[in-house]
Formats: C-alpha cells, structure tokens, sequence
C-alpha cells in the first residue's frame, strides 16, 4: 500500500470541504493524485462538486440510519484499496462530523479536525474526543472575530490537548494554509491496512465497532457490517 | 520572549497586485517602532487586507500576493502561529466578541496565551480602557454585553497592556464612539509603530506618514511633514467642537445658541 490517508473531522458548515480544496489544489500543483471519499448520512453533493472542479476520483457513501463513522470505518480498508486501484497517491476521506463523541482517526493516518472560530469559547472542551486525538486542528473563518478573541480560542484548544498543532485559517482565501501543506507532505503512506487501527474506543454500544473492537475493515467485525459496494443495504434493525 | 529585539524591528512591505491583477507601483515601505502611520482610500480599496498582510507577515499566499519581511528576511514561524511571540497586535472591525466569558476571564485567559507574566495585568488593562469611553467596562460583566465602544476600547488596552505588541494595527477605530485623540496621543507615547486604517482626517493628520490606496493598490506613500500645521490645527478645532456637540446631543439636550461660538 502506497497511499496516504487523511482523515477530516468537525462539526457540520465548519468549512471542512473548502479545507479538502485547498489540499486538492496543493497536492495536485506537486503533481500528486489524490481520491476524495465522502461519507454522510443522507445527502452529500461533495463527491460530485470535487470531481468536476478537479477532475479526481471521488466516492461517496451514505450510511443511511447507521452511525456515519461507523459506516467510515467500515469502509476504510476497501475505499484504501480503491485509492490505490484508482492510481491515487493520497485519500482523503471526509467525515459527517455528525458526533463530537467519535473520533474515526486511525493510527498512520494525518488526522485534522476542522473547526469554527465563531464556535464559543468553552466549543472545544465539548468536543474534546474529537480534538484532542487529532494531529492537527485548523481554525476556520479567524476572519470574522477579533485577535484577541483567537488567542483566547487558542487557549481553549490547548486546554484539550496542549501539544496539538493549531492552524489558524480563512480556508476559502486559503490564509494560513501553508502550515497544514507543510504536515501533509511530511505524512507518510500508510503501509498495511492490517496494523491500521483506530486511535480512540468509540462510545460504548451493541456491536463489534462500539463494544472496543478497533481493527477497520468488514471483514473484522460481525452483526452490522457493511462493505464499500453495498452501502444501499440498509439495516432496518429486524 | 522576543527573538527580535522589539527597538530594532525593521518590517518591510514589498508589492503585490491590484485587484484586476496589475502589478503595484510602489518599491518597498518600511515600518519602524515610533512610525505613526494611516492608509486611507475609500471604501474597497484594500486598506484592511493592507493591515492583514503585515498581521500574517505575507509570504505571496494573501489575496494581494505581497510579501512581508522582517529585519530583512522570512519571520520565523513562531511571529505568526505563536501569541506569546507575535510582535503585532491587530484591532479589526469585527468587535463583535463571541466569547461565553466575563471580562475578568476573558483577560485572564489572554494572559496566559500571551504569557504576560507582569503583575496586576487585568486591572490595569481596564484601567486604560475606561480612558478611552466614557461608559465604564467592570471586570465581572459578560465580554457579550459590552457595547461596541466598550469591546473597543477593551481591545486597544488589551493589545497596549496584555499583548505588549511592537507594532499596532487598528482599523478604522473612530467609528465606535471612543475618544481617539486619547488614544492616539496614548499611542504616540509608547514608541510603537502604529498603523491606522481611517476615514477620519483628524487622525489622518496626527500621523506621520499616509498610505493611499485605490482598487487595491498603494497609489502613493506621503509625508507632508509641516506643509498641514495650520491645517491639523484647523481640524483639531473642528474635532473638539464637534466632540462637545456630538456629547450634548447624546444626552438629549436641544442644541440652542451661537452655532460653533462663532
């Protein structure tokens, strides 16, 4: 396995899509081939939008009434291999950002977590899990508070986790992307998909994925399971 | 912890392009500790993305592509990512504070990211911001209720005490209400560069140096030196008889008289 993948995390409208264009433009400009995979709950249009905008391979899967990381991790291993058959050197894989509980990071992969400078200051001690297992958190839309009011932010993010890597960010002017660029091109592929594990114990629940099982892939968990191409079998809980 | 001695900090701006894509006439300005300077130009005309290229020490990846140098060279990393070592403070537009925080807790936390170590920090920063409006801001109010002028002002003392910044950026700081003679001439005291990004000629006048912008461009960089004494005295008068007025009206009196003690 030769490609690298980047997980993207955050709440919903943070601006994680106009992160990924950014990455897109500067991956694509070093003459690298990157694969986009989305998945949601019910609607995304992102997979159509990137693959028009950058002509890359993108795939998008709903997860319909199952949890949307679930679904993620689920999918991981065959989207990985899809990558690689598709000739991409990078995946990036967007989450729903639905649950600020899960954290769908996996260990050699780069883990960002997207979030909003307009969010509160007490947003990122809710949303610790999600925070503090990431490798990077890139502060979106610094543009609309006042500076004083950003270090304070900061302050807050460190609170979580004090050794995270904080980029500060208007994604759709691209300021400060330089930084997060530096952190992509020092990430390396992730070699076997067999040593890919998650990083952190989803909340606890019924199946393989929520009681702690933390290997990726269908082929390693039992009950509700999913593989990449089957995403429209949806399980009604019979 | 500075890594550049704050007096001998020497900031240059070299050009970038106009907003249909020209390359900018100017060569290079330099900003210097004790540089009052104000760029103005009407509305749109790049004067705040101007400021926000010296707030990110530009490296060509802003909207205008100009680089921004310190000392000469690239600033290190830490001058923009790390609050603790960025010599610049920047009062937006945006006073708008979102925090959930009382003002006491909102300066406590601002402290620590700047790693203030002095003693007394907050009560001092409400101190000076209590001088520069006339309604007063108490530590244990919420950051959210303050009024526009409040947050303001809040912020020029903030950036003045807490962040200890070398060099100032505040953009268009007249429109709030606060008294600005006093904060500019608080300013001048400090041996800090200042940069202003006005619509008001009083304190386009008080500067030392003006930066015109049009279609995103600096069109000129002037230093009228004494050639506007009479005309800053002129409009240092017609500022105060305007403050009195403007202060008269705000407490509901109906103004009657000579008009202007004229």
């Amino acid at each position: 396995m030769a490609v690298k993948l980047i997980v993207i995390a955050g709440p919903p409208s943070v601006g994680k899509t106009a992160v990924v264009k950014q990455i897109i433009k500067h991956i694509k400009r070093n003459n690298g081939a990157p694969a986009y995979l989305k998945v949601d709950v019910v609607v995304a249009f992102e997979d159509i939008e990137l693959k028009e905008e950058y002509n890359i391979p993108t795939k998008k899967v709903y997860s319909g009434d199952l949890c949307p990381d679930h679904m993620g991790i689920m999918v991981i291993r065959d989207a990985m291999e899809w990558a690689e058959k598709e000739g991409a050197d990078t995946l990036i894989y967007e989450s729903a950002g639905l649950c600020l509980r899960c954290t769908p990071y996996i260990s050699d992969s780069l883990g960002i977590c997207v979030i909003s400078a307009v969010f509160g200051t007490h947003a990122p001690l809710k949303m610790a899990p999600m925070i503090g297992l990431s490798d990077v958190v890139v502060v979106t839309k610094t543009d609309l508070i006042s500076q004083a009011e950003k270090e304070v932010f900061r302050e807050q993010i460190r609170k979580v986790s004090p050794e995270l890597d904080i980029i500060e960010t208007n994604a759709i002017q691209g300021t400060g992307m330089q930084y997060l660029m530096k952190v992509i091109d020092m990430q390396k592929p992730m070699d076997d998909l067999n040593h890919a594990m998650l990083r952190g114990i989803p909340p606890l629940g019924v199946c393989t994925i929520c009681v702690g099982k933390k290997e990726i892939g269908w082929q390693n968990h039992f009950g509700v399971i999913r593989r990449l191409e089957d995403d429209d079998n949806i399980y009604r809980g019979e | 912890m500075n890594i550049v001695n704050d007096e001998q900090l020497l900031i240059t701006v070299y050009p970038g392009y106009t907003k249909t894509g020209e390359p900018e006439g100017f060569e290079s300005i330099e900003i210097r500790p004790g540089d009052i300077i104000t760029i103005v130009g009407p509305t749109g005309s790049g004067k705040t993305a101007f400021i926000n290229d010296i707030e990110v020490f530009a490296q060509r990846d802003t909207v205008t592509g100009r680089n921004v140098t310190v000392n000469g060279g690239v600033p290190p990393e830490s001058f923009v990512r790390d609050p603790a070592n960025k010599p610049i403070a920047m009062i937006t537009q945006n006073t708008k504070c979102l925090a959930d925080l009382t003002v006491d807790e909102f300066l406590d936390m601002h402290i620590i990211a700047r790693n203030n170590k002095e003693c007394n920090t907050c009560e001092k920063t409400i101190e000076l911001a209590n001088r520069f409006m006339g309604e007063k801001i108490r530590g244990e109010v919420r950051i959210s209720a303050l009024s526009g002028g409040q947050t303001r002002s809040l912020m020029i003392a903030d950036a003045v005490i807490i962040s200890q910044a070398p060099i100032l950026l505040l953009d268009e700081i007249e429109n709030a209400g606060i008294f600005k003679e006093e904060v500019v001439n608080h300013l001048k005291k400090l041996n800090k560069a200042v940069l202003f990004v006005t619509h008001d000629p009083y304190i386009a006048l008080l500067s030392d140096r003006r930066i015109v912008m049009r279609n995103g461009e600096v069109t000129a960089v002037l230093e009228p030196g004494d050639s506007e004494k009479e005309f800053l005295m002129k409009v240092s008068q017609i500022d105060h008889t305007l403050s009195e007025i403007r202060e008269r009206i705000r407490v509901g009196e109906v103004l009657g008289g000579v008009a202007f003690g004229s």
